[in-house]
């Protein structure tokens, strides 16, 4: 094995494959006192093929790519429509409390009350949040609410006799949205933006029918703006028997100001990752508990958590009493229990005033950005915006200079890049959404950064963004070569004629 | 405020800035009558008080290392080194999001890129995916891949895969289209016939758990070749991922798709999630593979660098006609599973297998002593079930009570109105059950079953 | 150069005889950037006019190719498989998608042609 864990910090580190020794070992296990197996005939006879490593090699390894990455811990991350707030440690330290992180889902209810009770107590939270009479806690990410939303909204009109085939989504919608839609079986067609980045309601109504199962809207949407006409759209949508499923993404503006059910919002996902600040931990584990109307309520996936007349809570596994119409189980076990831990910490140290602030904030921060770089970048539609601003690349006009150049050249000053070329909508989209939980000492900076560069752009030294950044662990990566010829693992063949 | 930087000065300035008097002047578009609602919730709470709250909803619960437990049924006990823990909180990994900017996320790409060489090498497979929520969701993909790949819309479902896995799959068949066919063979403890049934026509794929939900383990050969004979798939479902420490791998046996639930290595038990899956295949079907995948290539200095690569299969490029919806992985959990099986290797890692199945043994051992418990495996890794002389519901229940003895998990609690199983107890070991637990478990038997 | 006629989604038909040879112009290649890989179909398959018959992929991008007359697929381009960058080289030439025996040759004629095809993307 060649691998050599040195040279300058912050730049490459071998791979666990190119560090291995054979009789090494990181861990402290007792030796096997060699009894006869039962094993049968499935017993194995080859090797795997795993490196042998000691604790320091594997500490000090991963340790080093920690170094190469980027988080919300080591500085400014206003990527759009991800909401990268502080995740506070607090919350890391009760998610591992033992009645929480070393419990088994299938023990006796008995002994799991507690951990029920978080789920039960998070879930009244989100009700009240939300101004929606249920929820179902146990979507695993976003998409996977949003699955769990349209697979109770199928069944809704199932149970009305009704095959509706259509959902209406816009076109500025995160892709999950017609991924789920055909995923679950539904046909996806599109509905029109108007000039000011909202949905515009005559084309939605003209799109409604009998065949439309639901509206698939996004609010505040992922231009950043709040749908103004949404209570109408909603009533339109209900008047043709369809539904209104809201993606809840953005959930994080309208938090303790705003509940989706004043709004007609029929079904929602809630990543916790984004408004109730569970880690994001390099894309995952989220959780996305997705709050029901009374009319969909009924079709709730299983289990349920019920309150027995003695006051213990329990879970009904089976679509029998009042589950008898659940749509069934979206996977085993019950739950994101660590992340439901975070969030209810997250909601308890807030409170119903704290709360509040935290929306007013992320969109005091996002317009002030919008504010100060209304002249330096390009916002794509007029303010105010809420929780993110969107620019288009009209800025770059004649600069030679890309969105994608622009990007790179912010990381050079150690930030991350906003989402970039998304939504589709707009030109070369850079969306910026700055969360709460940064100072204004903060928003300046980036604030600075951004009018400079724009400066450089439009200055002799355009030249310079299409080789940024320099100063990152890597330069730009060559994405086709990976695409073409794709090396998704390491083989050991490689590494000998390497 | 808690987390909240700005005073209320920065506010009063920021305002003046942005030009508005008030920060409801933001909130413009909001129809004025459902703007700030009177929600009936608490105020705020300080770290203490929170710390007393939570340290009290987690005394109301049992937890698994409180006294002898030999649960398992789809999640394991098992030991996390202190370094998993202290590695994966580094704030670099913890508050990281999914690596679109590669120059400053090699990070969490290279070690996506390791997580996903060792899945394929645990699995015998080609290639495997950055990770999916979890094992049964994992399946419900390889389902829905095998579809695509085979033009087919029936999955053949031998006997013994986790009912949560089962009625998930149904779940989602039930919208996706798809036809589950249900083919009979094993009597609980028994691995599959080595003659499968004839297969349904057109059948996409025939999915088989190893082990079993009731800890058999056997031959998966004869069910590739039955699979491959018929122009379908073969899917192999993992329970336990320290299984594969010990058993055949089921990728080099036939299985085009292994899936697998990764919660036992670096997760634990977390009353069910967040888990992590395992999915893994063949070369040839990577493009048809959901997930997010990360890839080797050059940076413009020709150095080696990891991309999130063949993303023309995903949901946010793809839209509609994505191969899933999937956008968020299990990336931490990844992480923390990846570590552990570094610091394992592949000495650790067969130590580990050999420890829980040894455990297995000398538990099976003690309580077949025992009158009124006969196991009922001929084979098994480090679950089996046992058949009582009465309800395995109500003896669970009284060992818990009266001994605090967690001693499995009733076949009820999964097969609710089948009487056929009512009896039937899945008792589960690791390299953390003890000796004296498994005295302690006997025992217990000897006292409930007298 | 062939008799070219197109489509509104961006591909081009060249025949000889009762065979179309099916391809993305110009413009579609170009729109796309560096196409990594190209999914064809199997050779023998019936195809509709208007069905999906292959998929190009860029590294950001998806697109899915669609028969443009209808009738039995009869060959696939073997260069695609290890030199998909072959379409961004010669999109109208050697980095041809597919062949199809078509059913009714007279569908050749009710394609675009070079005219209204160019006043389609603001080429003209």
């Amino acid at each position: 094995m060649s691998g050599i864990q040195s040279g300058a910090p912050d730049r490459a580190e071998p791979l666990l494959f190119e560090l291995g020794s054979p009789g090494r070992s990181g861990i402290d296990l007792p030796a096997p006192s060699g009894c006869a197996t039962r094993l049968g005939s499935a017993e194995r006879s080859t090797g795997i093929g795993l490196p042998d490593l000691d604790e320091a090699t594997v500490v000090r390894h991963y340790t080093r790519l920690s170094r190469l990455n980027h988080g919300i811990d080591t500085a400014f991350y206003p990527l759009g429509s991800c909401t990268m707030k502080h995740n506070p440690r607090l919350h890391e330290k009760l998610a591992r409390l033992p009645g929480f992180a070393d419990v088994h889902p299938l023990q006796p209810a008995s002994t799991v009350q507690g951990a029920l009770t978080v789920i039960d107590e998070l879930a009244r939270w989100l009700r009240i949040l939300t101004g929606l009479p249920a929820v179902a806690m146990w979507p695993a990410a976003g998409a996977h609410g949003e699955l769990c939303g349209l697979m109770a909204i199928r069944a809704a009109h199932e149970a009305k006799g009704e095959a509706r085939h259509r959902i209406l989504v816009p076109d500025s919608a995160h892709g999950t949205n017609p991924a789920t839609a055909a995923f679950c079986g539904f046909e996806v067609e599109k509905v029109q933006e108007g000039a000011d980045g909202r949905v515009d309601t005559a084309s939605l109504e003209a799109a409604l029918g009998p065949d439309v199962a639901a509206i698939m809207l996004t609010n505040p949407n992922t231009c950043g703006v709040f749908e103004s006409d949404i209570q109408a759209m909603a009533e339109a949508t209900h008047a043709a028997g369809a539904y209104f499923y809201c993606d809840g993404a953005n959930f994080n503006a309208l938090v303790g100001k705003v509940r989706p059910g004043d709004l007609g919002v029929d079904a929602m996902h809630i990543n916790l990752h984004k408004t109730f600040s569970t880690p994001h931990g390099g894309g995952g584990p989220g959780a996305g508990p997705t709050v029901l109307s009374a009319a969909l309520a009924p079709f709730a996936p299983l289990p349920w958590v019920l309150h027995e007349d003695d006051g213990q809570l329990r879970l009904l596994e089976q679509a029998t009493g009042p589950a008898g119409a659940s749509f069934g189980r979206l996977r085993a076990f019950h739950g994101q229990m660590g992340t439901f831990v975070r969030a209810l910490a997250y909601c308890l140290s807030y409170g119903r005033e704290g709360i509040r602030q935290v929306a007013e904030d992320a969109v005091l921060n996002a317009n002030y950005l919008r504010s100060a770089l209304a002249n330096t970048l390009s916002p794509a539609y007029p303010g105010p915006c809420m929780h993110e601003c969107l620019f288009d690349d009209s800025f770059l006009d004649g600069t030679g200079v890309s969105t994608l150049d622009f990007a790179k050249a912010l990381i050079e000053q150690g930030f991350h890049p906003p989402t970039v070329y998304f939504p589709l909508v707009v030109s070369g989209a850079l969306l910026v959404e700055p969360t709460e939980t940064e100072s204004r000492t903060t928003l300046d900076s980036f604030i600075e950064a951004a009018r400079d560069l724009v400066a450089r752009a439009h200055g002799s030294e355009a030249d310079g963004f299409a080789n940024a950044p320099g100063n990152a662990p890597r330069r730009r990566a060559d994405e086709t070569r990976a695409a073409r010829s794709p090396v998704l693992r390491w083989k050991p063949s490689a590494a000998e004629h390497r | 405020m808690r987390w909240l930087p700005n005073t209320d000065a920065d506010r009063r300035a920021m305002l003046d800035r942005i030009g508005v008097p008030a920060i409801n002047d933001l909130f413009s578009d909001v129809p004025s009558e459902v703007l700030d609602p009177v929600l009936d919730l608490p105020p705020a709470a300080s770290e203490i008080e929170i710390g007393r709250v939570f340290e009290e909803l987690s005394g109301r619960n049992r937890a698994a290392g409180d006294g002898p437990f030999f649960l398992g049924a789809g999640a394991y006990r098992h030991y996390i080194p202190a370094s998993v823990d202290a590695l994966i909180q580094r704030g670099e990994f913890l508050t990281s999001y999914t690596p679109y900017q590669p120059e400053i996320s090699q990070g969490t790409l290279q070690t996506l890129f390791e997580f996903q060489t060792q899945v394929a090498l645990l699995t015998g497979c080609e290639v495997a995916n950055a990770s999916m929520y979890d094992g049964s969701t994992a399946c419900v993909e390889a389902t829905l891949m095998a579809a695509r790949v085979t033009r087919r819309n029936r999955i053949a479902v031998a006997d013994g895969l986790h009912p949560h896995w089962h009625e998930t799959l149904t779940t989602y068949f039930h919208f996706a289209g798809l036809e589950l066919v249900q083919l009979s063979g094993a009597e609980p403890g028994q691995w599959l016939p080595a003659s499968p049934d004839a297969l349904p026509d057109d059948c996409a794929a025939v999915l088989v758990q190893y082990p079993d939900v009731f800890g058999a383990v056997g031959d998966l050969r004869p069910w590739a070749e039955a699979a491959h004979a018929a122009g379908a798939l073969l899917i192999v479902a993992v329970p336990e991922t320290v299984a594969l420490g010990a058993l055949r791998s089921p990728g080099e046996d036939g299985a085009d798709i292994v899936v697998a639930e990764g919660q036992s290595l670096g997760v634990g038990l977390a009353f069910g999630g967040p888990y992590v899956g395992l999915f893994a295949t063949r070369d040839k079907y990577v493009r048809n593979m959901p997930g997010r995948l990360a890839g080797e290539t050059v940076d413009t200095e020709g150095e080696r660098s990891f991309v999130l690569t063949l993303a023309a299969r995903e949901q946010h490029i793809r839209r509609g006609r994505a191969t899933s919806n999937i956008c968020t992985n299990s990336g931490l959990c990844a992480l923390a599973f990846s570590v552990h099986l570094a610091l394992l290797g592949e000495t650790g890692l067969a130590r580990l297998a050999r420890l829980n199945h040894e455990a297995a043994v000398r538990t099976a051992e003690r309580i077949e002593a025992v009158k009124g418990v006969s196991v009922a495996n001929e084979t098994f890794f480090n679950e089996f079930v046992v058949a009582l002389d009465r309800p395995a519901e109500d003896v669970a229940a009284a060992m818990q009570r009266e001994r605090g003895v967690l001693a499995g998990v009733p076949a009820s609690r999964l097969y609710p109105g089948r009487d056929d199983l009512a009896n039937h107890l899945l008792i589960a070991a690791t390299e953390l059950t003890t000796d004296d637990d498994i005295e302690r478990l006997g025992a217990a038997f000897e006292e409930t079953l007298r | 150069m062939p008799n070219l006629r197109y489509t509104k989604d961006h591909e081009w038909v060249s025949v000889d005889g009762d065979l179309a040879t099916v391809g993305i112009t110009e413009y579609a290649q170009d729109q796309l950037g560096d196409i990594v890989f190209v999914e064809l179909p199997e050779v023998g398959r019936t195809v509709a006019a208007g069905e999906e018959v292959a998929v190009v992929e860029s590294v950001k991008a998806a697109s899915e190719v669609y028969a443009p007359v209808a009738g039995q697929v009869a060959e696939t381009n073997p260069v695609l498989g290890d030199a998909p960058e072959t379409v961004n080289a010669d999109a109208t030439g050697d980095g041809w998608f597919l062949r199809i025996r078509m059913a009714d040759p007279g569908e050749f004629d009710q394609l675009l042609d070079e005219a209204a095809y160019a006043a389609l993307t603001g080429e003209a």
